[in-house]
């Protein structure tokens, strides 16, 4: 039992923000996501919308992981171990799917 | 806390007692898990802006009325129950077990509602002809309903699974049988479905909304 009292003390046995602090995260998703509702009503060009919606959907990300997911209260090491493996992997993906994709967007009869 | 302090706790080098990331397990488990998840879904996106990119005409079936509207209320309903599930957890820190129940029961009722109104969307649009493998439009697009079913259906997938871990979650920690850590755990998980559901709901419906 010894052995998993210590792990207790090792880890943060107690709440971590406040229910406000989480309304107003809330809040934020909210307003982007009204924001990228209202774009979809205007009918932006696609080229622009896909670069504000990825951009948009970005920060909610980074919101959602960093206070929902107590990443922000995490060590820094958990963070480095976890966050720039997954954003190495996607760049890998994006370099089979760009090049490929713009010269195929290209090749096809208009 | 200090290292020297650290030093303290562990006994011998073999006692598996550091921790480098200071949480436990599971909870490193389950990070782990949502990493490699999260790359099932993005290669799934990035497939479909592929065959969306070479398919020439792509539809763009969605109107304001009722498909945004409803997968705006979707949306709506699944970050409130990121908030319920968030406010769960702290109040499990907090050793209030009933209020942790009662947060989660909320949570639940949300994914629930989430499923529901996802399914009857899905309905309006098995009425319209769009299925997995067939749809109404000319020129026939056979690889609409690979992308849009496989990549809101694996969501959908998700978010029912979740529920049900939620409410064995729920069922335990009311009745004492798991830690505070175990909610926890469990609430990263769902804010996860949340979160691919932050580029699902952009990329799939509000890039398919009807032009006209």
């Amino acid at each position: 039992m010894s052995a998993h009292g210590h792990a207790a003390e090792l880890t943060h046995e107690h709440a971590v923000g406040t229910t406000k602090l989480f309304a107003k995260v809330w809040v934020w998703l909210l307003l982007l996501t009204a924001v990228e509702v209202f774009l979809a009503y205007e009918r932006l060009e696609v080229h622009l919308m896909i670069t504000i919606l990825v951009g948009l959907s970005l920060i909610k990300a980074a919101l959602i992981m960093s206070y929902f997911m107590h990443l922000r209260f995490e060590r820094l090491g958990l963070f480095l171990l976890l966050v720039p493996a997954m954003v190495f992997c996607i760049c890998m993906m994006l370099i089979m799917f760009f090049p490929d994709s713009i010269r195929l967007m290209n090749l096809r009869p208009h | 806390m200090s290292e020297a302090e650290y030093e303290g706790i562990v006994e011998s080098p073999w006692s598996g007692g550091a921790s480098p990331f200071a949480i436990n397990s599971k909870k490193l488990g389950m990070w782990l898990f949502i990493i490699s998840d999260s790359l099932t879904f993005s290669a799934l996106l990035i497939s479909y802006a592929y065959v969306r990119l070479e398919t020439p005409d792509w539809p763009r079936p969605f109107e304001i009325w009722p498909a945004i509207a409803k997968s705006s209320l979707m949306t709506l309903v699944l970050l409130s129950s990121s908030l319920t599930m968030v406010l769960g957890v702290n109040a499990a820190f907090n050793g209030d077990r009933k209020k942790t129940v009662r947060y989660l029961i909320a949570t639940i009722l949300c994914g629930i509602a989430f499923v529901v109104i996802h399914a009857t969307e899905w309905v309006t649009l098995f009425g319209e002809g769009v299925t997995p493998r067939t749809n109404p439009w000319h020129p026939f697009v056979p690889l609409f309903g690979g992308t849009f079913f496989g990549l809101t259906g694996l969501h959908m997938l998700h978010v029912t699974i979740g529920v049900i871990y939620l409410a064995v979650i729920a069922w335990g920690f009311g009745k004492g049988k798991y830690t505070a850590e175990h909610v926890e755990v469990s609430g990263l998980y769902w804010h996860f479905v949340d979160l691919v559901w932050m580029f699902i709901f952009p990329m799939v419906y509000l890039l398919s909304v009807n032009p006209k």
